[in-house]
């Protein structure tokens, strides 16, 4: 186990790096660093003199060297637009996103998962092939207009629900959660409940899935011939044995539901990373795009290295195989 | 006891008087899904209009000298200045929606095919390579292929986005390194089996070059799975495009694909201008839903796991 | 003489797919009597296993019980409600499956599974329960009882779990069990300490029992009675000693025939030609017929079953019941 997480840990910190390469070259190799980092009023000489300070005549791989020796320090450069160090800017938004992310991932359980039990202890229901129905509208339905119809719907046409923003917050381990407050909680429903939409129907599908091969085992069989209630059976025989995998793969797609919320937070103007880092890529802030990608970089790397940890503690036969098909 | 008592147990006499080739049971068990069907006449409706859509939209959409601002933000079915009614609305510009729908169905399905094409081609080849080659070139080709399927693919274009700036070109490189990996994992795996057949060994035992043994010989009979994924990645990238054009990172403003239309409803949506945005979502929506109908039913018929 | 532990009268279950009515159980009739064993026999997709989940109510749509009685204690089961037979089943009649590795619920450690049952028929305290389950665990021969509640199911051997299934099926001491292959999946070490243990319950406890299985040394060593089971019918049925010994049905024969043994050493093993006949489409007539070296234009027609010798009967138009032919 130990050499297998040692093992594990290198790789990782492998792909940092690999990661920090590729983000470093696609930011600041592609494209003139000097045109867009020095104001184009500088004379030839403040131009040289920024040059050398930002170290730009060195070559590349000096370069290179210099951004990661900064990055390890937690300098990742200075906003142009805020002229705020741009982690400190990701970090400030952060809350928001993550909020954002864990509400829609407990709305896809709490709304897909007794979706998919219904839709798979009845599959031939009316009510089941509604719902099967519209989870393949969930996976094809493009996440965007979605929110904006939530928004034309509950918004402007019921007045129900505010359309943007985070509402009031509340302060929790000094920052600021909108999931405290009544209003809060009353902005965060549509951008959550959008960006919800596509894990729902995941969840929706593994659950009915999972309890149509569940109810075959035989041990469902033996426990309903052991006379037990209908209800028994069903949440607890059942019930309990779809919950690990469901919770798993949902576990899993935290990572994506945090990069796909860069959607749902421009729908909703939302103001967490995703809504920065899109702003930052209209006007160009380099700094801030280089800081969103590497953190958001790390953030994916541990959550599959956390996965891959778990999965090889529940399932000892995965350390041995080999992935991929 | 005779011969037909024996074969009492047997099933019923073949009735099929017409010669079975692959190609018409192929097409009789996809015509088994009345929606599969459905979806496809669906799909290929929307694909003639997108093609001909120069000449049967009302108005050319990009022509500013026919746009007339006065018919700026006009409710669907309203006539306009010109005695020409707006069957669905008119944007900001005073553009016929109906005209800028068909126009930008036509750039969403070019982006969305184009790329799917190139990935296809790109992916394909790398997956037959690693799979024919093995050993390092199959190691450095899937663990690319694992790195990048770790990350969710708005991620992955985002990224490349922010390498290279805004604009279509861009957005189909991006779209391409978004969905390559897909293609490649897919033509591996099929690769990888098919490799280890007696056809592939005969074909290596006459010297055939290896181009030909790869493309020839292997790559035909790898097609049914490539053919599945290709169909799905064509919605994925109309709907991923359609994404990044709502953000502003994707086509440019002057020809816009369905994304940067519903994007540009948005701010009249909230004064309860609903057409501008909602129309073009649903063409969008259409075009995905028919094409993965046409993809879930293709998966059915092609995939031999699944065959009974 | 008693009433009878259970009466299986003209049982029908059937199977409506798309393709056509599958007759998995076709006019069915047994008895059972108090502390007797019954050996159900047949191949795979003869209708034994579905005639045992018929019995305990538990045939799944499209399947159902199409007609016939299903008489427990005089009480007719295929017409109770689904909630009196739950209340009966795992606690009057239980049944044990086929698998061991599969019957245990892996996410729920072995007490849950026992005291969930106890509970289910029996209002008593978990404590209570408790108890029960752990003299139990130590009437099928389980070692430490109290060590092994708390574990969880992987953590045994496949002859264990299937202590424990059986332990389970014993925890309300039913009148009737029901086994569907319960040892098929087990070392024969393990299936003989399981075959004993299970004739001695049987005897000492009253309990009849139904063993469904396609292995005949398991019947002879086992039952008292034994049905044939072909095609969803019963062919031939009667006290196992004299069906084992002078079989009348031609398949019966023909089972017999294919179990390997020590006193035809040397000589080439005889076996039933030819497939199960699916059973969407089975030939008109006798369903054996096609398979049949004794076959003949008579066999064109449906056989009934008919008692041919005291306590005998037979589904067979041309049994075997002269010396020379059995020799053949």
């Amino acid at each position: 186990m130990t050499v297998y997480l040692v093992r594990r840990l290198i790789q990782a910190l492998f792909v940092v790096l690999a990661m920090s390469v590729i983000v470093f070259v696609g930011v600041f190799a592609i494209g003139d660093p000097v045109e867009i980092l020095i104001s184009p009023d500088a004379d030839q000489i403040e131009r040289e003199r920024a040059v050398q300070a930002l170290g730009l005549d060195l070559p590349l791989w000096q370069q290179y060297l210099v951004f990661l020796g900064n990055a390890l320090q937690g300098d990742l450069g200075r906003s142009f637009v805020f002229n705020e160090p741009a982690l400190k800017l990701i970090l400030q938004r952060m809350p928001a996103t993550l909020e954002l992310a864990f509400g829609a991932m407990f709305l896809s359980i709490l709304i897909g998962l007794p979706l998919g039990l219904y839709a798979g202890l009845r599959p031939n229901a009316p009510a089941s092939k509604a719902i099967m129905a519209g989870s393949i509208l969930g996976f094809s339905l493009p996440t965007f207009w979605v929110g904006l119809m939530l928004i034309m719907v509950f918004a402007v046409q019921l007045g129900w629900l505010p359309s943007t923003g985070r509402g009031d917050t509340g302060t929790l381990f000094g920052l600021h959660w909108s999931f405290l407050t009544v209003d809060g909680l009353a902005h965060m429903a549509m951008p959550a409940l959008n960006l919800a939409l596509f894990k729902i129907s995941l969840v929706i599908r593994l659950t009915r899935a999972g309890v149509r091969e569940t109810m075959l085992m035989d041990y469902v069989k033996f426990a309903r011939a052991k006379g037990l209630s209908p209800a028994r059976v069903t949440f607890v025989h059942v019930f309990k044995n779809i919950l690990i995998p469901v919770v798993t793969v949902v576990g899993l797609e935290l990572g994506s539901t945090i990069a796909f919320s860069v959607v749902t937070e421009s729908v909703f103007a939302w103001p967490g990373m995703g809504k920065l880092i899109i702003d930052s890529i209209n006007v160009l802030d380099r700094p801030v795009i280089v800081a969103y990608l590497m953190i958001i970089v790390l953030m994916f790397i541990t959550i599959n290295l956390i996965v891959d940890l778990t999965y090889s503690m529940l399932d000892p036969r995965v350390r041995l195989e080999t992935k991929g098909t | 006891m005779s011969d037909a008592t024996l074969n009492g147990a047997a099933p019923a006499a073949p009735r099929k008087d017409k010669v079975e080739t692959p190609f018409r049971r192929f097409v009789s068990e996809f015509a088994e899904s009345k929606i599969a069907v459905a979806g496809l006449i669906v799909f290929t409706a929307i694909a003639l209009v997108a093609i001909f859509a120069p000449w049967i939209a009302p108005q050319n959409p990009y022509d500013l000298a026919q746009l007339d601002i006065m018919d700026g933000r006009m409710e669907p079915g309203t006539v306009g200045g010109g005695g020409f009614t707006y069957w669905l609305g008119t944007d900001d510009q005073g553009r016929d929606m109906m005209s800028g729908i068909m126009y930008g169905l036509r750039i969403s399905l070019m982006v969305g095919a184009g790329s799917a094409l190139i990935a296809c081609v790109v992916g394909a080849s790398l997956g037959l390579l690693a799979a024919y080659a093995g050993k390092k070139t199959d190691t450095v080709i899937m663990r690319l292929v694992d790195l990048q399927l770790s990350f969710p693919s708005i991620l992955v274009a985002l990224m490349i986005l922010a390498f290279l700036g805004k604009g279509i070109m861009n957005v189909v490189i991006a779209l391409v390194i978004v969905e390559w990996a897909y293609y490649a994992r897919t033509v591996r795996g099929t690769a990888l089996v098919e490799r280890r057949r007696e056809y592939i060994e005969a074909a290596q035992c006459l010297a055939l070059p290896t181009y030909r043994i790869l493309f020839r010989h292997l790559l035909p009979n790898c097609l049914p799975p490539l053919i599945v994924v290709a169909t799905m990645q064509v919605a994925r990238a109309i709907a991923l495009e359609a994404t990044l054009s709502f953000l502003g990172l994707g086509v440019p403003i002057t020809e816009p694909s369905l994304g940067l239309l519903i994007a540009n409803g948005y701010e009249y949506m909230l004064s309860g201008k609903y057409w501008i945005s909602f129309y073009p979502g649903i063409a969008l929506l259409i075009t995905i839903v028919s094409i993965n109908l046409v993809g879930d039913q293709l998966r059915d018929v092609l995939n031999p796991r699944l065959k009974k | 003489m008693a009433e009878p532990t259970l009466e299986v009268r003209n049982l029908r279950t059937h199977f409506f797919t798309r393709a056509g009515v599958v007759k998995a159980v076709d006019d069915v009739s047994f008895t059972v009597e108090r502390g007797k064993v019954l050996g159900l026999v047949g191949e795979s997709g003869s209708g034994k296993s579905v005639t045992g989940f018929s019995i305990i109510g538990l045939v799944d749509p499209p399947g159902r019980i199409a007609g016939g009685q299903i008489l427990f204690k005089g009480k007719d089961l295929a017409r109770i409600s689904e909630e009196e037979m739950r209340s009966l089943r795992g606690n009057r009649i239980a049944m044990i499956f086929q698998d061991p590795m599969m019957t245990l619920n892996p996410v729920l450690r072995i007490d849950t599974q026992m005291i969930e049952t106890v509970q289910a028929h029996r209002n008593c305290s978990t404590e209570e329960a408790r108890q029960r389950a752990r003299d139990t665990l130590g009437m099928v021969g389980i070692p430490s009882p109290d060590e092994r509640l708390k574990s969880y199911p992987h953590q045994f051997s496949g002859g264990m779990r299937q202590r424990v299934a059986i332990a389970i099926a014993l925890l309300h001491e039913p009148e009737l069990i029901i086994a569907d292959e319960p040892t098929t999946a087990l070392d024969v070490t393990i299936q003989g300490q399981i075959l004993a243990e299970v004739q001695k319950l049987a005897a000492t406890t009253g309990t009849s029992l139904i063993w469904i299985t396609h292995d005949l040394s398991v019947v002879a060593g086992l039952a008292d009675d034994i049905a044939v089971m072909y095609a969803g019918r019963i062919v031939e049925k009667g006290a196992v000693s004299e069906v084992l010994d002078t079989p009348l049905h031609p398949y019966t024969a023909g089972l017999i025939g294919s179990v390997p043994s020590r006193n035809k050493r040397g000589e080439p093993l005889r076996q039933i030609p030819g497939m199960t006949p699916s059973l969407l489409n089975l030939p008109p007539g006798c369903a054996f017929r096609t398979r049949c070296p004794r076959a003949a234009d008579a066999c064109m027609a449906e056989p009934a079953i008919e008692q041919i010798l005291p306590g005998r009967e037979v589904r067979c138009f041309r049994p075997l019941t002269g010396a020379a032919e059995q020799a053949a």
